[in-house]
């Protein structure tokens, strides 16, 4: 039985862009990337603790703002040759709605 | 649909490194069939010399291991040479001496035989002892006699010649080395670099024959080979024979299939034989008449086959300059070009005999055409890179010796406890100081990883990769350890990133050509290689559309970096500074009041003096910024931009006793034009009110000076990385003149500089004087360029107003707040919809 929460119209999460959702685990970074996918990382970078949600989306990729690593939205780790990985939470889009598993 | 077949014949450096290139522009064309005749994965040949001198072992020195060919679903049969390519049926056929012969069809064949040692046609050359030194074979037999002989003797003195002899030294044989020439490596040193070379091998324990002709080679009663006979008829014992006479291409499997060859495999532009379905890269392939024997052509010509492979057809190769380094270690030798000089060429020499130091610069109609460097090659690289690039070095003559810390230091003032010849430095010595990484590890990684460029060091060892004040070093350290095969990379010619091959000129060039208005325009109309790009072209791009073309192209929020969209500047907590504008750093006892109320009220943990004479309040919560910037009620300070930052005046003839003119207001009145521009990279000026400079003019953006008769304009100056100081443009009477060449001077920068380039590169790369022809002497040009400024700046507004009046979209404001906590949990039916949701 999945736990699924709704946080948002997908409209409020600009295109390549993120919304921060507060959690009691952490801050959930939540994107919406240009073919309208969404992805939600832990607000963390695996290196120094950047706020991914503040970084450049491109394809299905963050980069962090801090150092320049790059994340791969869809598993939260760390483009080669960095290493490391930031905790992934399901999320998808349903009517134009987008839902988060916790 | 179907996948292509690619096969590729030859499984070294050159046939591989197509491959890989071809991997990142294409990862799914082609089904990849890799025959290697040697039972080895694909290793770094110019290591071998290393692993025979006992510094490296044979697992070193592996560029791609076999789960790297599993990896990437490429199939690989080494051991299996390929004796025959059927064209008709587009097939090649191996052979294994045991078992059927293996056939693989293909649609694209790559030929990458590599060459064949020459072994002199003299009778004894078949005898047991007798070997090149050629692969790792001939590189384990070495190693073997070595344990068990006495008496080498090496044939030819050239570059591998050297190194075989050296690594056999190391070994514990008595080494002669045999030459045909008057002096050791004639085809990349003259005599005088020769001779020290030879006396300091001498030193170490080698023997020389000079001017000896080889005549036979003689059988010892074991049947092993036991000496060499000269043509004078002297002898000389030896238990091994190395020939090193140098390298033929291997082509006998290309003629056999009737492909034109002379001199080897005969290719074009792009690389293709005269059957265009079939490529030859590296050592076999004869390009313009030339077949390169060392690596770094290899890998040009591998980039641009991979790219017509992948069906691109850009690139096109053109031939390459070569240099030559010699891999024995204590001794720096380095030369590239024509060193020999000649008709209509000078040369400058710097020759210390007791010191061990020559160096000899050949000049060309002001261009620098070869190099040869002995005892001291640190500047190799350097002088290949200006060679490369066909630079006049007119300017630099006088300290053109003295090498890039004399002319044109890259190496930055910092970081590096001062150091900037990295051969001097020890292996724990750190290099880069911020991110902490030593000599020793650049080299392990360059040599384990198999590196060969600056942004492949960057990438693995983050050397380099921040402030980039130790770039000069690493190249260093690059140019020393890889030798010729290192890749200088053009700073002029280097594309934007991944996305794209095209660079910074080009792009910006397009984007003004073509009128491109937005960014899904630039990706459609040159060919981006990703959907939306990356973090590295995107802002670039943004800039460049914005900039050349005001009020027209669109400005995406979403391609700059976080502090140019949250209008503040992001710390390493996540929280954000605000810096608010106090125009040439002056401000009111009601300002600081205000200041002083918000530190307060937001509990601002940190307040802080700026360097450009301004009060930073750092610690901020972002969805606190809008709420801040109201009740500071102060504009934007840009402290967080690619843009103007500040203005930072002296006191002038408002209060001074010393002052000569108004620098207060002559400040304020700049920073008040130039508010809101953006620019390549961060601009910050200092207008001083006499020549006594208190406001640090003299390493700003644009410095002005005050003096009784006017303003002296000085430009490009930078105090951060590297110390530079600025150079004068030019001496103006009037205000009215300073805003206008100021205005002038920073809009060529916005034109023509390029994305991340201070003011101080950008004239170093165009020159001052076109900077000085297009700002200084052409009056109406000048003119021009401030109306063009003024006209990208009317109507700009302060972001920190807009965003607190809400004056701007509910998408951009909405940067600014999280949104709630979810709580709404949602039933789902079994795999079906959720329930009512809104």
């Amino acid at each position: 039985m999945s736990n699924w929460h709704k946080v948002c119209l997908l409209e409020e999460i600009p295109v390549r862009g993120s919304r921060v959702v507060p959690h009691a685990e952490g801050s959930i970074a939540v994107f919406r990337t240009a073919d309208d996918a969404v992805f939600a990382l832990r607000d963390a970078c695996p290196h120094k603790g950047g706020p991914l949600s503040q970084g450049i989306v491109h394809g299905h990729r963050v980069t962090c703002p801090l150092h320049g690593w790059n994340l791969e939205l869809s598993s939260g780790e760390a483009a080669a040759p960095d290493i490391g990985c930031t905790r992934r939470y399901p999320a998808r889009v349903e009517d134009g709605v987008v839902l988060l598993e916790l | 649909m179907k996948k292509q077949k690619l096969v590729v014949v030859g499984n070294g450096m050159a046939g591989i490194r197509t491959v890989e290139e071809l991997l990142k522009l294409a990862p799914d064309l082609y089904e990849i069939t890799v025959f290697g005749a040697e039972p080895h994965p694909n290793y770094n040949r110019i290591l071998l010399s290393p692993v025979l001198a006992g510094e490296m072992t044979l697992a070193d020195i592996v560029l791609n291991d076999r789960a790297w060919y599993a990896d990437n679903g490429i199939t690989l049969h080494t051991g299996k040479k390929v004796t025959r390519i059927d064209r008709i049926k587009r097939k090649v056929i191996a052979d294994d001496g045991d078992g059927a012969p293996l056939e693989a069809a293909y649609d694209r064949l790559l030929l990458a035989t590599g060459s064949l040692p020459f072994m002199l046609p003299v009778p004894g050359n078949d005898l047991s002892g007798v070997i090149a030194y050629r692969d790792i074979a001939d590189t384990e037999a070495m190693i073997a006699a070595a344990a068990s002989h006495r008496h080498a003797v090496v044939i030819g003195a050239g570059l591998l010649g050297l190194e075989a002899a050296n690594g056999l030294r190391l070994r514990g044989m008595d080494v002669t080395v045999v030459h045909i020439s008057d002096w050791i490596m004639e085809r990349q040193l003259d005599q005088t670099a020769a001779d020290m070379l030879q006396a300091s091998l001498e030193a170490k324990g080698l023997k020389f024959l000079l001017a000896k002709q080889t005549e036979m080679l003689l059988a010892a009663s074991s049947g092993r080979v036991g000496a060499v006979r000269f043509k004078d008829g002297s002898e000389i014992p030896a238990d091994l024979v190395v020939m090193a006479a140098g390298i033929r291409p291997s082509t006998a499997l290309a003629e056999s299939a009737g492909l034109h060859c002379q001199r080897g495999i005969v290719v074009s532009d792009t690389l293709q034989t005269f059957d265009p379905r079939i490529y030859a890269v590296g050592e076999c392939a004869a390009h313009r008449g030339t077949a390169y024997g060392l690596v770094a052509p290899l890998f040009e010509q591998a980039k641009v086959c991979a790219n017509h492979l992948a069906q691109m057809g850009i690139g096109r190769y053109q031939g390459s300059v070569t240099s030559t380094k010699l891999k024995v270690t204590g001794v720096d030798v380095f030369s590239a070009g024509n060193f020999t000089g000649g008709d209509g060429t000078e040369d400058i020499v710097l020759h210390d005999r007791n010191g061990g130091i020559y160096k000899r610069l050949v000049i060309e109609k002001d261009r620098l055409v070869g190099a040869v460097l002995y005892g001291d090659t640190g500047d190799g690289g350097w002088y290949f890179q200006l060679l490369k690039e066909g630079r006049d070095v007119s300017a630099m003559r006088d300290h053109l010796m003295f090498g890039d810390a004399f002319a044109n230091n890259h190496v930055g003032d910092t970081g590096h406890a001062g150091q900037s010849k990295a051969a001097a430095m020890a292996d724990e010595a750190e290099v880069c100081g911020c991110n902490g990484v030593c000599k020793g590890t650049i080299v392990k990684a360059i040599r384990e990883q198999g590196l060969f460029s600056l942004e492949e060091v960057r990438k693995h060892t983050k050397a380099s990769s921040s402030c980039g004040s130790c770039t000069g070093l690493v190249e260093q350290i690059l140019a020393s350890t890889l030798g010729g095969a290192y890749q200088v990379s053009d700073r002029t010619t280097k594309p934007v990133c991944g996305c794209t091959e095209l660079n910074h000129g080009e792009v910006r060039e397009a984007i003004r050509s073509q009128k491109l208005l937005s960014l899904g325009a630039v990706f459609d109309a040159l060919a981006w290689r990703t959907p939306d790009g990356c973090a590295t072209c995107r802002p670039a791009l943004n800039y460049y559309l914005i900039s050349t073309w005001p009020h027209e192209a669109e400005d995406d929020p979403q391609s700059r970096f976080i502090n140019e969209r949250a209008h503040a500047n992001i710390q390493k907590d996540g929280t954000y500074s605000v810096v608010p504008r106090m125009w040439g750093g002056l401000t009111t006892p009601d300002e600081l009041r205000r200041i002083a109320d918000v530190a307060e009220k937001y509990h601002v943990p940190t307040v802080k003096v700026t360097g450009g004479q301004r009060i930073d309040l750092l610690g901020i919560r972002k969805e606190d910024l809008p709420a801040v910037w109201k009740d500071l009620g102060m504009p934007s300070g840009h402290a967080y931009g690619k843009s103007i930052r500040t203005v930072k005046t002296c006191v002038g003839t408002e209060h001074c006793r010393f002052g000569t003119q108004q620098s207060m207001a002559m400040g304020v009145e700049l920073e008040k034009m130039l508010f809101g521009m953006w620019s390549p990279h961060k601009v910050k000026l200092a207008v001083s009110g006499c020549p006594r400079n208190c406001a640090e003019s003299g390493i700003k953006d644009i410095g002005v000076i005050g003096v009784d008769s006017g303003w002296e304009l000085y430009v490009a100056g930078n105090g951060g990385i590297k110390t530079e100081v600025a150079q004068f443009l030019c001496k103006v009477t009037t205000r009215e003149e300073v805003l206008e060449y100021s205005a002038a001077f920073l809009q060529i920068y916005r034109e023509e500089g390029w994305y991340l380039e201070r003011t101080v590169h950008f004239v170093q790369r165009v020159g001052l004087d076109y900077v000085k022809q297009k700002v200084v002497e052409d009056a109406n040009n000048r003119h021009a360029l401030q109306q063009r400024l003024l006209y990208a700046l009317q109507g700009i507004a302060d972001p920190w107003l807009e965003r607190t009046q809400g004056e701007v979209p509910p998408r951009l404001s909405a940067e600014f707040t999280p949104l709630p906590v979810p709580v709404e949990t949602v039933e789902f039916a079994t795999g079906g919809r959720h329930e009512q949701l809104a």
